[in-house]
Formats: C-alpha cells, sequence, structure tokens
C-alpha cells in the first residue's frame, strides 16, 4: 500500500516535467504578451523591448524554463506581472476558497446523487425514475452561469436566504488561519463564523454542483441497474436475505465502483471550471484570478495555476484509486 | 403426500406489441422427501425458468404471468407474500446455482456470505456463526475452512467456489435443494467430485434434491425419478431404469440416441436431432416435438398430445410413442407415418435409439457416475 502511494507520488515527476515544459512554450507562443496588457495599444517598441528584458522573455526559451524550474524546486512560482506580488502568495489567499467551494459543490452532488440515481434505478420506468434521467438532462444542459445568475436571483434577491456574494461577513471579524474560512471557523471555535461561510457556500455550490450532480445521478442509475441483473444478487435473493441486506450490501456496494472514478474525473474538472461560478458570486477563489491572468498573459500565475490543478488531479485520483482497493477486494493494490 | 407438487405451472411473457411467450406451458411433477428428481433438456426448453418460478426469482417485469401450483409441504409457494416467501427460501428450499464464480458477490469475504444466511435464518451471530461457517466449509470439503472465510471469491478456484455455494444452501438444512445445473460451468474431474458431494448431502440429511441439467449422465449418475422437458412441457416421466431401457417419448428416444458411448463401434456417428428447439413464439398448436419427431404423425398436429398414464408410474405425452420391448424405434426419416418396429435396424439419423440391453447398467446410460443401485 506504502509503496503503491510512493510509486504513484513519483510518477507524477514525469507528468509535471512534460506538462509544464509543454505549456511553457505554448503560452509564449500565443500572440501578445504581457508588454501589451502593461502598456496597451500605446507602448513604443523600444518600451515593449524594455519590458520583455526586464521580464526576463527576450531569452532563449529553453533559459527560460530553465530559470524557471531551479525556481519551482524552491517553491517559488515567481511574480505576478499584472499584481507584481508573489503567485505562491496569491494562490494562498485564493486557492482555499476554491477548494471549499468545489467540495461543496461535490458534497452536494455526491449526497444527493447516488440516493437519486438508486432511487431511479429502483423505481425503474416510473415517475421518480422519468423526473430524474429527465432533471439531470437539464442539468447538463443549462450553462452553469446561467443558473449561477437564476440561483442568486431567486434566492438571494427575491428571497433573500442566502447571501448574494463573496465568502464571509468581513463585519464578523473572523480570524484567518488557513484562509479555509469554514475549517479556520472551527479551529478557532467561532462558530458563528464557520456558519456564515458555510452559508456563503451554498448558493454558489448548487451553481456548480448541477453537471456533476446530473452525471452521478446518471452513472449510479446505470450501475445499479447492471447490478441488479448480477448473477450474486440472485443468490442472495434465493438465500432468503431481507430486501434491505441485498440492496444495502449486494447491489449498492457493487454499484458504486464507476460512481466513484467518476468522482475522481469530475472534483479535477470542478477545480478548473470553477471560474464563471465565482465571477457571478464574486466569490474570491482562484478561478476569477486566473482568468484575469490569461487576458494579462500572467506568464507566472498561469503556469503555477496549471501545475497545481495537475498536482490535484493526481492526488484526487490516487486517492480514487485507493477507495477502489477498498471496495472491491480484486484490485487491492500492492 | 409428496413434499413438493408442481402442478400445471405455467410462466408466460407477454409484451405489448409482440407474441406472449410461453416459456413454461403446463409443467407438473412431484418431488418426494428425500428423493431425487431430474429436470432434463435442451436449452431452452424451460427447466432453469420451471425452478426460477418456484423459487419466486423470476425477475420482476411487466407482462410476467406465473401460473398454476408449486405446493410445499402443504403452502402455495406461488401465492405467497414476499415476506413468507423470504422466509422460506434458503431455510426450507434453497438453490444452487450455475456458474459459481458470478453467483458469489465478488466484493465481499466468502464468510460473510456464508454467515449471513445463518444470521437470517438461524439468528447466529459472531463467533458462534463463524464457527458454524467453517464447519459447514469443512463439511462440503473445503480444507482451512478459517483462511477461506476470509478470502474473496476470485480468491477460490472453481470448484471450490461451487462447494461454496453448496455450504450457503445447505446451512439451514433445507428439505428442498434445487440445483440448477450446478456442474456445467466446472471441467470434468471437478464436475464428479461436486456431484458425489450433492448426492452425499443429501442422503446423509434426507434433503429432497430437484437436480435440473441437460447432462444425461448426470442423470443417470443421480435422479431417482426422471422429468424430460421440452419446450416448456414435461414430455415424459419416469423412474431412472425404466427411462434409459426403454424411453417412450420419442425425443427422449433422440437424447439418449445424441450421447456419446464409449462401446459405441468404430467410425459410429453420432446421431443428433435434427432442427433445433423452436421458437417459442411460433409456438405450435400440436406436440412441440412434432417438427423435429421422426415418429410424426397426422394426430401429433392440431391440438398438444394428452398425458398417457403407463403402468409402473411413467407417463408421456405422445400420440406415438416408441414401442417397448428392447427394439430400435425405425428411422422414418421425414415420413409421414411411422414405419414398424424393425428391431435390429441400424441406427439413422433421426430418433434412433442405442439398443437398450436387458441389464440397466450396461444400458445406454452415458458414462454412468455411480454403479446403478437396484
Amino acid at each position: 500500500m506504502f509503496r503503491f502511494i510512493v510509486r504513484r507520488l513519483l510518477q507524477l515527476i514525469p507528468t509535471l516535467i512534460g506538462l509544464s515544459l509543454l505549456l511553457f512554450i505554448w503560452l509564449r507562443r500565443l500572440p501578445g504578451g504581457p508588454e501589451t496588457a502593461i502598456l496597451g495599444e500605446r507602448g513604443t517598441p523600444e518600451m515593449r523591448a524594455a519590458i520583455r528584458r526586464n521580464l526576463g522573455l527576450d531569452e532563449p526559451i529553453l533559459i527560460q524554463y530553465g530559470r524557471f524550474v531551479r525556481r519551482l524546486i524552491k517553491l517559488d512560482l515567481g511574480t505576478s506581472t499584472s499584481t507584481k506580488r508573489p503567485v505562491v502568495t496569491e494562490f494562498i489567499e485564493r486557492f482555499p476558497g476554491t477548494v471549499e467551494l468545489t467540495v461543496m459543490a461535490m458534497v452536494i452532488a455526491i449526497g444527493i446523487g447516488i440516493p437519486l440515481g438508486y432511487l431511479a434505478a429502483r423505481r425503474r420506468g416510473r415517475m421518480l425514475d422519468h423526473l430524474s434521467v429527465g432533471g439531470s438532462l437539464i442539468g447538463i444542459c443549462i450553462p452553469v452561469f446561467f443558473l449561477a445568475y437564476v440561483l442568486k436571483a431567486i434566492f438571494s434577491e427575491n428571497l433573500g436566504w442566502f447571501p448574494s456574494s463573496g465568502r464571509q461577513d468581513p463585519t464578523l471579524g473572523a480570524t484567518r488561519i488557513t484562509n479555509f474560512f469554514v475549517f479556520d471557523g472551527l479551529m478557532t471555535r467561532e462558530w458563528d463564523a464557520a456558519a456564515d461561510a458555510l452559508w456563503h457556500l451554498v448558493l454558489p455550490g448548487l451553481a456548480l454542483a448541477s453537471i456533476p450532480l446530473a452525471i452521478i445521478v446518471r452513472i449510479t442509475r446505470a450501475s445499479v441497474l447492471e447490478v441488479l441483473n448480477e448473477d450474486f444478487v440472485r443468490t442472495a435473493e434465493a438465500k432468503g436475505l431481507t430486501e434491505r441486506t441485498v440492496r444495502g450490501r449486494h447491489v449498492l456496494r457493487n454499484a458504486m465502483l464507476p460512481v466513484v472514478t467518476s468522482i475522481g474525473l469530475l472534483t479535477g474538472g470542478l477545480l478548473s471550471g470553477a471560474v464563471l461560478t465565482e465571477t457571478v458570486f464574486a466569490f474570491s477563489g482562484i478561478g476569477a484570478f486566473v482568468a484575469e491572468a490569461i487576458g494579462q498573459r500572467d506568464y507566472p500565475v498561469l503556469m503555477g495555476f496549471i501545475l497545481i490543478i495537475a498536482v490535484v488531479y493526481v492526488l484526487v485520483n490516487l486517492l480514487v484509486d485507493l477507495s477502489y482497493s477498498v471496495i472491491d477486494p480484486r484490485v487491492r493494490v500492492r | 403426500m409428496a413434499l413438493l407438487e408442481v402442478d400445471d405451472l405455467s410462466v408466460t411473457f407477454a409484451r405489448r406489441g409482440q407474441r406472449t411467450v410461453h416459456a413454461v406451458d403446463g409443467v407438473s411433477f412431484s418431488v418426494d422427501a428425500g428423493e431425487v428428481v431430474g429436470l432434463v433438456g435442451e436449452s431452452g426448453c424451460g427447466k432453469s425458468v420451471t425452478s426460477l418460478a418456484i423459487m419466486g426469482l423470476l425477475p420482476k417485469q411487466p407482462g410476467l404471468r406465473v401460473g398454476g401450483k408449486a405446493v410445499f409441504d402443504g403452502t402455495d409457494l406461488l401465492q405467497l407474500d414476499d415476506r413468507s416467501r423470504r422466509d422460506i427460501r434458503g431455510r426450507d428450499v434453497a438453490m444452487i446455482f450455475q456458474d459459481p464464480l458470478s453467483s458469489l458477490n465478488p466484493v465481499i469475504p466468502i464468510g460473510l456470505q456464508v454467515t449471513e444466511v445463518l444470521t437470517r435464518h438461524r439468528g447466529m451471530r459472531g463467533e458462534a456463526a463463524q464457527k458454524e461457517a467453517a464447519d459447514l466449509l469443512d463439511r462440503v470439503g473445503i480444507p482451512d475452512p478459517r483462511r477461506r472465510l476470509r478470502e474473496y471469491p476470485h480468491q477460490l478456484s472453481g470448484g471450490m467456489r461451487q462447494r461454496a455455494l453448496i455450504a450457503m444452501a445447505v446451512a439451514c438444512q433445507p428439505r428442498l435443494l434445487i440445483a440448477d445445473e450446478p456442474t456445467t460451468a466446472l471441467d470434468v474431474t471437478i464436475q464428479a467430485q461436486i456431484l458425489e458431494l450433492l448426492k452425499d448431502l443429501v442422503r446423509d440429511s434426507g434433503t429432497a434434491l430437484v437436480m435440473i441439467t441437460h447432462d444425461l449422465g448426470v442423470v443417470a449418475g443421480m435422479c431417482d425419478t426422471i422429468n424430460v422437458l421440452y419446450a416448456g412441457r414435461v414430455v415424459e416421466t419416469a423412474r431412472r431404469r425404466p427411462l434409459f431401457r426403454e424411453p417412450r417419448h420419442p425425443y427422449t428416444v433422440g437424447l439418449l440416441g445424441s450421447v456419446p458411448r464409449l462401446d459405441a463401434g468404430r467410425g459410429e456417428r453420432l446421431n443428433p436431432i435434427p432442427g433445433s428447439v423452436r421458437d417459442l413464439l411460433a409456438w405450435p398448436d400440436g406436440c412441440a416435438f412434432a417438427p423435429r419427431c421422426a415418429r410424426r404423425v397426422d394426430e401429433c398436429v392440431g391440438e398438444p398430445p394428452e398425458l398417457v398414464l403407463a403402468h409402473d408410474g411413467r407417463s408421456y405425452r405422445c400420440v406415438n410413442p416408441a414401442p417397448v420391448g428392447g427394439t430400435v424405434p425405425p428411422a422414418a426419416t421425414g415420413g409421414r407415418t411411422a414405419t414398424a418396429p424393425a428391431p435390429g435396424t441400424a441406427p439413422a439419423a433421426g430418433g434412433a435409439s442405442p439398443a437398450p440391453a436387458d441389464d440397466a447398467t450396461a444400458g445406454p446410460v452415458p458414462a454412468p457416475r455411480e454403479e446403478e443401485k437396484p
């Protein structure tokens, strides 16, 4: 088990090298550069060249990459060309918000998706089944930003149940330790701060959860339907076990395998896909910051973001593989 | 009184816009306490559906209709509500399935799969259940049962898996055990061991056994009474010895004739039954076997033949049965009417039976797995 984890983490190194080299070159091939973003249309060629020299962009690309890697080893991602602050500092401030949002969305998607998909399979061909299958189709089709606006208009502006923007009420003066606001509130026993941060997560979490929820409902439904037809379910029935035991012990556990896989893939996608939701709810996560960085050709921020997403992706999928071995003894890792 | 009395059991699958499928069409047979009864027939003849219907295990689907009766010890299993049926299943009536790998839950240790039956029907828990489960595995011949209890199905060999399934089935000492092709997925040497085990178990515990198979060797080795099924109907019922010595229904004759025999002459060819099981959608009005039958006469088509009760408790559904008396039925290839019996005629394609000898042990029993008992 331990060797498996170490091996998987070591596999991360070549992945990151390949990915970073590819993106490093690719980003610099894009038309326009940070000098255009800084100077706008009025810069003279001399001014542009001066900025490029200043940022070290006039050197051969491999030398630039070498310098990037040397800094990376010291966990230094460089300085943002647009905010002039270290990229690492920016990320420490903003990334926790996105992580909280993603976790919230996945909790909603899993918490509703698996039971709903299961019930739809059990009541196949009946009302609930049609509703959840149709509903999941709508969930996949509705653009996230549109849903975000609708949720905001109804539940916060009209009904006033939820806050419409931000991550926490600033007047609470909550203590910051890790920038995970909910976690900080629990750590410092500032329960009202934790609850408020959680409350701020509900609407953006719902909006962001729409697509993974729809996918999880469908995968769970299909998987349960398949397992219900398995011979071992018939064996369990032949033993005279109660319906509850048959469903809980024999059906659900076997049906979870494909669902767990999809959860891993969806989580990675959410981290990088939270941009629109964060924008609508003025949620100070990393999504909006990175979207801005693209326009500014802020190379250090973009590189840092992509690398972090890659690491998170690998870690989440490592977790998925480990949970596999808990669910299915046939894939026990060595 | 019989332990299980199946009376006019029928299973139909109706689907909108399609003709109704009669998977089982008026099957009747009975099983006495401690008796071993065979249900024999080709694939698609309805033998598995029969057993699943008795157990109430047919997949629930719209259009499924189960008719008739299956009276077990005075109660009609088909009329029971779901809860009482679950109480009986696994405790009084148990079942063993064809493919031991897919019939075991891959993600649960063998131990739990055995103890869950004990917990459900005998209220055993904890160490007591573990001990009983280990005893059960030991009884079905699994070595080192304590270790096996912790293992998963994929860690066991095919024969071990089937033994484990048998252990689960006999855990509550059921009075009736239904085995649906229990050896089909196993290789030949393991097959013999599993049959031996089943035979020992039913003999020791007095459990009645319904053996569902297409393998006449299995039937010859262990069944007391044999029901031959064709296209959802019982076409012939007889005790083992008379059936092998004097099959009356042309289908039984054909089945026996199509089994390879070690004592056949060199270069002698097998006699397959021509054609295949008719599509159940196009259900003929008369005898279902008529289109493939070498002894077909005019009366075969029209309405289904009545059950003919012969002496010594045999019965068959045929208007023109194979003659009795150690004769080989004639090969009326495609003929409208059967010609007169011609003893000693060389077997020809279609419904020819291997010549039965006087002694049943030397009869057309394909590779018998034990000596015949009187």
